[in-house]
């Protein structure tokens, strides 16, 4: 019983940490058409200058939480502007292949920059410690994980929902044409909606570094889930990605925990299971 | 039919002849070129020609070697064995991966081949008492043929070269027959061929049971090549290396293929004796290749063909000209 609260709440606090990830997936893939396999690269990119800033400058993960992202936004935005702005008219094939050569690129990269090791990021001390409930101990991080989580599904749900930028971006995600005939600049939303994915691939980087280490060729692994969830949500909506999140992230878990050689098989059954069953996943709309 | 004949033949004579002339080293390379050119040449049927971009190849080449591997280890190192199981468990993990990958179309197939070989890696990866795990399988004995042992490069290149050559062959011959004419059009517009009344998931699917099994024949071959395999030649890179080469080569060609699998291993040669970042360097050119080149080398030395076609005529009506 114990092991199962413990893995539960690892389990959860995993599956958020997709859902952060995914969403970025999600939104660009939506928007853009363009299935950025780059996206494990930012979120690679965004844990390793993490641990540069608090091994070395100030030691502050708030600081790294924050600055971390910012350049990855910045990085995505060099990314769109000098690569895939000027190729939209290769068609969407050929930009998919364009972030697979990045991708290849930046695997390359961090090794030169960082070295091969296995590195971490040590947890802040105010969330180092761990909480007693139900006369079990559960480490307090994962809890922040969580709310992070949930904090950012809220966000996301209300800017989509209940503000101007969520219309267009809903618009869009429906019909790009007609809401850049209506008079909206639909290149900026490009941009945007592409920043917006970066950072959050490398704010889910940060926030997963204590937890999962960072090594070299981590973002691939990452982003095979991130590709399994999308697959099972469903494009276009923050609830499927969430619901398909914290499902891949408790199969996950619990089946690294009970049956580690068929962990991979499970998820991808289950993959295949809801594809045969709901193609269009969980809770979306149809992926051309 | 009489000139394809003759061209395998004088292919066959010209390369037949490379022992002779080139160092070991060369003809190693010249060896992983033409088994990596099968590899390539199987996904060209399905990227190339059916429209349907992979980016899990590397479980066929991946099953392929280790099947190869696992029975010349454990039944037989008799080649037509070996590689008749390569090719038969290839066959069947493709029936079974296609039948789950031909619901989807698109980003969709790209995504779920990718998440398929991924699964067949972690499986190899983690089942240490069967593949060896991380530490790959080693020991394999060399391949054998009634009595005649493939013990050193020189016998493994003429294999290789002779399977090289029959892969070329029927895959031509299959891209020309009318088979290979539907898988075109399908790239080409899927729902005008369904209009004309052709079961298209049936063809797709069959194309990706066959891109399999010659990915599969490919790996074996990798096996008897290389001794050793490790489960890095079922990662993804190897998935994407190939697509790679397909793209970089000019997809929807017989030739490009192999162009791009040669440009690639002679690209990492050169690369890998400077600097370690050899995916970098891939990943850049590929890039541009993208950019500017999508149609690959073959497209380029097509351009150059009609460009010096286009001076040429100028040339000559010039002098006509002159002349009158």
């Amino acid at each position: 019983m114990e092991l199962i609260g413990a893995q539960l709440v690892n389990a959860v606090a995993y599956g958020l940490l997709l859902f952060i990830i995914t969403c970025g997936l999600t939104l660009v893939f939506g928007i853009l058409g363009v299935l950025n396999l780059a996206h494990g690269s930012f979120y690679m990119f965004s844990a390793y200058i993490a641990y540069s800033i608090t091994e070395t400058y100030t030691q502050s993960f708030w600081l790294a939480l924050f600055v971390a992202p910012m350049v990855v936004g910045l990085i995505a935005l060099v990314v769109e502007i000098t690569l895939l702005r000027p190729t939209y008219h290769l068609g969407q094939l050929s930009q998919v292949l364009l972030t697979f050569g990045l991708a290849y690129i930046f695997n390359d990269i961090a090794p030169v920059i960082w070295g091969s090791d296995v590195l971490s990021i040590k947890v802040p001390s105010v969330l180092s410690g761990s909480v007693t409930i139900f006369e079990q101990k559960f480490p307090v991080y994962r809890f922040a994980v969580i709310g992070i989580g949930i904090a950012i599904a809220i966000l996301l749900w209300m800017v989509q929902n209940k503000t101007k930028w969520g219309a267009i971006i809903r618009a869009g995600l429906s019909d790009k044409e007609m809401v850049s005939a209506l008079g909206i600049n639909i290149k900026l939303v490009f941009t945007s909606v592409f920043i917006i994915g970066g950072v959050l691939a490398a704010f889910g980087g940060v926030v997963a570094a204590p937890i999962l280490g960072i090594y070299p060729s981590m973002e691939f692994q990452t982003l095979i889930l991130a590709l399994v969830v999308l697959v099972i949500g469903g494009l276009g909506s923050v609830a499927g990605t969430l619901v398909a999140s914290l499902l891949v992230g408790i199969v996950e878990t619990f089946s690294r925990f009970l049956a580690p050689e068929i962990s991979m098989f499970l998820i991808f059954g289950l993959m295949a299971v809801i594809l045969v069953l709901k193609p269009n996943g969980l809770l979306g709309k149809k992926v051309v | 039919m009489k000139t394809i004949v003759f061209k395998l033949v004088t292919v066959f004579v010209l390369l037949g002849l490379a022992p002779l002339v080139l160092s070991l080293f060369h003809l190693n390379l010249l060896s992983e070129i033409l088994i990596l050119a099968i590899f390539a040449l199987s996904l060209n049927i399905l990227v190339g020609f059916t429209g349907l971009v992979s980016l899990g190849h590397a479980a066929f080449f991946g099953i392929g070697a280790y099947t190869a591997g696992l029975v010349s280890l454990n039944l037989s190192n008799n080649l037509l064995v070996s590689m008749g199981a390569s090719i038969i468990v290839s066959i069947i993990t493709a029936a079974i991966i296609g039948a789950f990958c031909m619901r989807v179309s698109g980003f969709y197939f790209l995504m779920l081949t990718l998440a398929f070989s991924q699964m067949i890696y972690s499986f190899i990866y983690q089942s240490t008492n069967i593949t060896g795990g991380s530490n790959g399988l080693s020991g394999i004995p060399n391949a054998v043929l009634s009595g005649f042992e493939f013990s050193n490069a020189v016998y493994v290149f003429y294999i290789v070269l002779l399977v090289f050559l029959a892969t070329y062959a029927i895959l031509g011959i299959i891209v020309k027959s009318p088979f290979g004419q539907v898988l075109i059009g399908i790239r080409e517009n899927e729902l005008r061929v369904k209009a004309t009344g052709y079961n298209t998931s049936v063809y797709k699917y069959v194309a990706f049971v066959l891109a399999g099994a010659f990915g599969g024949l490919s790996g074996s071959l990798y096996t008897y090549f290389n001794g050793f395999i490790a489960p890095s030649d079922v990662y993804w890179t190897m998935s994407g290396n190939v697509l790679i080469m397909v793209l970089i080569g000019g997809s929807g060609t017989m030739l490009g293929p192999v162009l791009g699998a040669a440009l690639f291993v002679i690209l990492e040669t050169v690369v890998s004796s400077y600097t370690d970042s050899w995916m970098l360097i891939v990943g850049s050119v590929f890039i541009i290749f993208v950019i500017f080149f999508p149609k690959g080398i073959v497209g380029i030395g097509q351009s150059l063909m009609r460009l010096a076609k286009k001076r040429k005529l100028k040339y000559d009506a010039k002098r006509k000209s002159k002349a009158a």
